[in-house]
């Protein structure tokens, strides 16, 4: 009988317990989503926080609550995602993968507050005076990064700087969140795309200066280590055109290198151009990443540089793109501006082909209010339109008698781009007015077309002439003469064609302390310049007519003749119409105009995803003073390259390209000239002598 | 004067953790960091609290009348166990706040060895209701002292060069018996 109370008392207070635990139950129900648990067997199930919640269980709650995306687990990525949206019924927007990389380039090059011999941990350095070396982007290369990463992705290189494995980084960002100088970022190619300069950024003065901000010490790296298909890809993800503008671009990167303190500047774009017809020599295109289909469609009217630059950086962002040209074949001034000697049009064709091969449409022979509006467009479906018509019609000279030109007049741009074929041919004496790249680029064309002389004139000095030097000197050399402080007065024409042209001698008056020194004629200097051909290249202007067509948005016209838009965003005061490149900021250079086809897709691409455009906060716009050196320490001469040219016999009468490609060892020997700088610091080829007793810094 | 010992004995000179070697598994598992240490000391507080109170009853009222105190520490772990489902379906419901913080914490205290070593020492030592209350409440708070005190000690070792032998676990145990050996001296203050 003993064992029976016990049992009884035991199985009493069991079923109490668990009636009440099921009454409770009842009670105090609560509705748990079923679907939590289907989504946390799909998840790995491997808690590693890097998707941001307190593991799995966390994780698949929040995608159940819509909190988060499906693919928010950063470990099993599209896989996992897809898996988990279709047990959802959801669709995925597929997203690129993401890897991390850091700024910093560094090594021990900056210089040093104290040694430190504490923990070996960036954190705990970083409590004591901000760490050891006095660079606010610097690494601290103790390696807190490669402790943290899960994913065994992160190593310390040999410059002592961690070294990211993109094959093995799933993107989760822990190495970011423990970086206490938050010098890793992880992104993605999409990111790279939409980002422009920050005065909080390590910048290089030559990054600064390029107005497309391509990553030039990168890519020079890059080529000093054979690596030319990285090379490449660095450049490409800030300008499409490396072969136009390696052949074209006056390099404003040049103006800040900083080895022409000691020495002459970085030979940037033999550099650049080196790689991009490595490209093209190799007969194979590099990959290019774009993002997944986004499912908007944009118009791009014009398909200058600034319009194939928007169209390329737009597809690479994941929307449908499609081209309008009025002129019969893309590549705007590219293709009928500069002329077949400085850019061959097989090599313009084949860069134009790779861009359209992202999946770009074109529609060539279709003028924008002639043809279709704004209007049609929108009814097309077009989330948004962006507007690069370029600067296409010429300024003229106020000289002609009763409003008419005489026979033998024309303007620059009409006249470059007569000469496609090369096939017009010029007799005679040719003068040509202006100072500008156009102007030159007249004068060569009509020696190589065949006129017997060449004379520029120019009513402002050498020294003020905005055309490339380089240029200027290469047409010297060819035999155009050039006589400056000269302005046209009038034309002589004998029924109706011109014979020549009234000139008189110029000087500039006293110096305007803000603007342009301007040039006053010398009275009584007037002679007569006896000429068969008279080339306008006084400038040109956006030709805005077709905004006055049936249709058309009403955008507002500045007094320059530009188009109106918000200098941030490019954005009209038409939320969908976005503008960019010459016409908006009247003729520039083309690599303004890449630079600026990039800024107008970053704006295109959050207008139309996000519905607003996100300011840049610390955009860089000037030079920043603290990267303005004025001696580099340590650094000894070293003879920069010069390009391969054609012999001057070669040059007249034919349009064969001018200048040449630098060969393999000499782009090699070119990119070891480069000092590799940050904002505060380069390379040193010799150690400086360590600093009087006292000093602190170290090199 | 007596509960002033009673309290002090409880927390500093008996303490569950150091003194007595209850709840090393939550004492290990669960002091890597200094906020979690702080939620699970406090669920502890409060389920050992109704713990105490529940089995208290149970003994006084069910087993003795029964001469069954051989039963007691079955009954008790039946006791806790359901009593921890209840509190966790409870909070579930009323107070997802605090249901979601204490998140694992929560079932994880139901395998607690301290919270029923309290339950039986309230009977060993005879205590009376009042007393009972008052005893298991700074039993409890001396579990979430140490704890507590250990994350901390836990959160330095992380930024300290440990040889990679000892690093984890190894150095956890290391330091949880320098501890205990601190918590040794606390015993001449209270016979």
């Amino acid at each position: 009988m003993v064992i029976w109370t016990p049992a009884i008392v035991l199985g009493g207070i069991a079923a109490l317990s668990a009636a009440g635990l099921g009454v409770a139950a009842r009670i105090f129900r609560v509705d748990e989503d079923s679907r939590f648990r289907g989504v946390l067997g799909l998840l790995p199930g491997a808690n590693c926080g890097g998707c941001g919640f307190a593991g799995c269980a966390a994780c698949a709650e929040a995608i159940v609550r819509r909190e988060v995306e499906p693919n928010a687990c950063v470990l099993g990525q599209t896989e996992t995602a897809r898996a988990v949206a279709s047990y959802l019924g959801m669709d995925l927007i597929e997203s690129e993968p993401q890897v991390a990389c850091r700024e910093c380039r560094g090594g021990e090059r900056a210089a040093r507050k104290y040694d430190y011999h504490g923990f070996e941990d960036c954190r705990a350095a970083m409590l004591y005076f901000h760490g050891p070396i006095s660079c606010d982007h610097g690494c601290l290369g103790l390696g807190t990064c490669v402790k943290v990463c899960r994913f065994g992705a992160i190593r310390m290189g040999d410059l002592g700087l961690p070294v990211f494995d993109p094959e093995r980084c799933v993107g989760c960002g822990t190495c970011a969140r423990s970086c206490p100088k938050g010098i890793i970022s992880i992104i993605s190619e999409t990111t790279k795309i939409l980002h422009w300069n920050r005065y909080t950024e390590c910048l290089s003065p030559c990054r600064q200066g390029c107005p497309a901000q391509i990553n030039i010490p990168k890519y020079v790296a890059h080529i000093k280590l054979g690596e030319y298909a990285e090379a490449l890809l660095t450049i490409k993800e800030s300008n499409p055109l490396p072969l136009s503008t390696g052949r074209v671009c006056p390099e404003p990167c040049n103006l800040a290198c900083r080895r022409q303190i000691e020495d002459e500047p970085v030979a940037i774009n033999y550099l650049k151009r080196f790689v991009a017809d490595w490209e093209m020599g190799s007969g194979r295109r590099l990959h290019v990443p774009v993002a997944p289909d986004t499912g908007k469609r944009i118009a791009v009217v014009g398909g200058g540089p600034a319009g194939l630059s928007a169209a390329y950086f737009l597809r690479r962002l994941g929307h449908a793109v499609t081209i309008h040209e009025r002129m019969p074949a893309l590549g705007g001034m590219l293709r009928y501006g500069i002329p077949e000697y400085r850019l061959p049009k097989r090599i313009l064709d084949w860069e134009i082909e790779g861009i359209l091969a992202l999946g770009i449409a074109a529609r060539t022979g279709v003028a924008l209010g002639g043809d279709f509006s704004c209007d049609d467009l929108r009814r097309q479906g077009f989330d948004a339109i962006l507007l690069t018509v370029g600067a296409w019609r010429d300024r003229r000279l106020e000289l002609r008698p009763a409003g008419r030109d005489p026979a033998g007049v024309v303007s620059a741009t009409r006249y470059l781009g007569s000469f496609r074929g090369g096939d017009v041919a010029v007799r005679g004496h040719v003068v040509v007015v202006g100072g500008g790249n156009p102007a030159i680029d007249a004068a060569r064309t009509s020696l190589r077309a065949g006129a017997d002389r060449v004379t520029v004139v120019y009513r402002r000095g050498r020294d003020q002439m905005p055309a490339n030097p380089a240029e200027v000197r290469a047409a010297e050399q060819e035999g155009v003469v050039f006589r400056f402080l000269t302005a046209p007065t009038r034309y002589v024409a004998e029924s109706g064609r011109i014979t020549g042209l009234a000139v008189q001698r110029m000087e500039l008056d006293a110096a305007d302390p803000v603007g342009r020194r301007r040039p006053v004629a010398v009275p009584d200097t007037e002679e007569l310049l006896a000429c068969d051909l008279v080339v306008e290249a006084v400038g040109q202007l956006p030709d805005l007519d077709f905004l006055n067509l049936p249709g058309m948005p009403p955008l507002r016209v500045t007094r320059w003749n530009t188009i109106e838009a918000c200098e941030q965003t490019l954005q009209t005061e038409v939320p969908d119409i976005f503008t960019g490149g010459d016409c908006f900021t009247g003729p520039a250079l083309v690599i303004s105009a890449v630079a600026a086809g990039r800024y107008a897709a970053r704006s295109i691409h959050y207008y139309v995803t996000t519905g607003a455009v996100p300011p840049i906060e610390e955009r860089q716009t000037e030079l920043i003073s603290e990267s303005l050196f004025d001696s580099i320490a340590g650094v000894s001469a070293k003879p920069r390259v010069h390009e391969p040219l054609v012999t001057l016999d070669d040059r007249l009468g034919t349009f064969k390209e001018v200048e040449g490609t630098i060969d393999e060892e000499d782009a090699r020997y070119e990119a070891g000239r480069c000092l590799n700088c940050g904002t505060y610091c380069y390379d040193r080829d010799q150690e400086l002598e360590a600093p009087a007793a006292g000093a602190e810094s170290r090199a | 004067m007596d509960l002033l010992l009673l309290v002090i004995g409880a927390i500093f000179v008996n303490n569950v953790l150091l003194a007595q070697y209850l709840g090393n598994c939550p004492f290990c598992g669960v002091s890597k960091k200094l906020d979690t240490a702080a939620g699970m000391g406090l669920a502890v507080i409060f389920v050992a609290v109704l713990a105490s109170v529940l089995t208290w009853v149970a003994h006084y009222f069910v087993l003795v009348p029964l001469d069954l105190e051989y039963l007691q520490t079955l009954v008790f772990v039946l006791l806790i166990a359901a009593l921890v489902q209840l509190v966790e379906i409870f909070l579930k419901k009323k107070s997802q706040a605090l249901y979601r913080s204490l998140g694992i914490y929560l079932p994880l205290i139901t395998t607690n060895c301290a919270v029923l070593g309290i339950a039986l020492l309230n009977i060993k030592h005879e205590l009376d209701f009042a007393t009972m209350l008052i005893y298991a409440t700074s039993s409890a708070a001396g579990f979430a002292l140490a704890i507590v005190l250990f994350a901390g000690v836990r959160e330095r070792l992380l930024l300290s060069p440990v040889p990679p032998a000892m690093r984890g676990t190894a150095i956890a145990l290391v330091t949880a018996g320098v501890m205990s050996l601190a918590f040794l001296g606390f015993a001449g203050m209270v016979e």
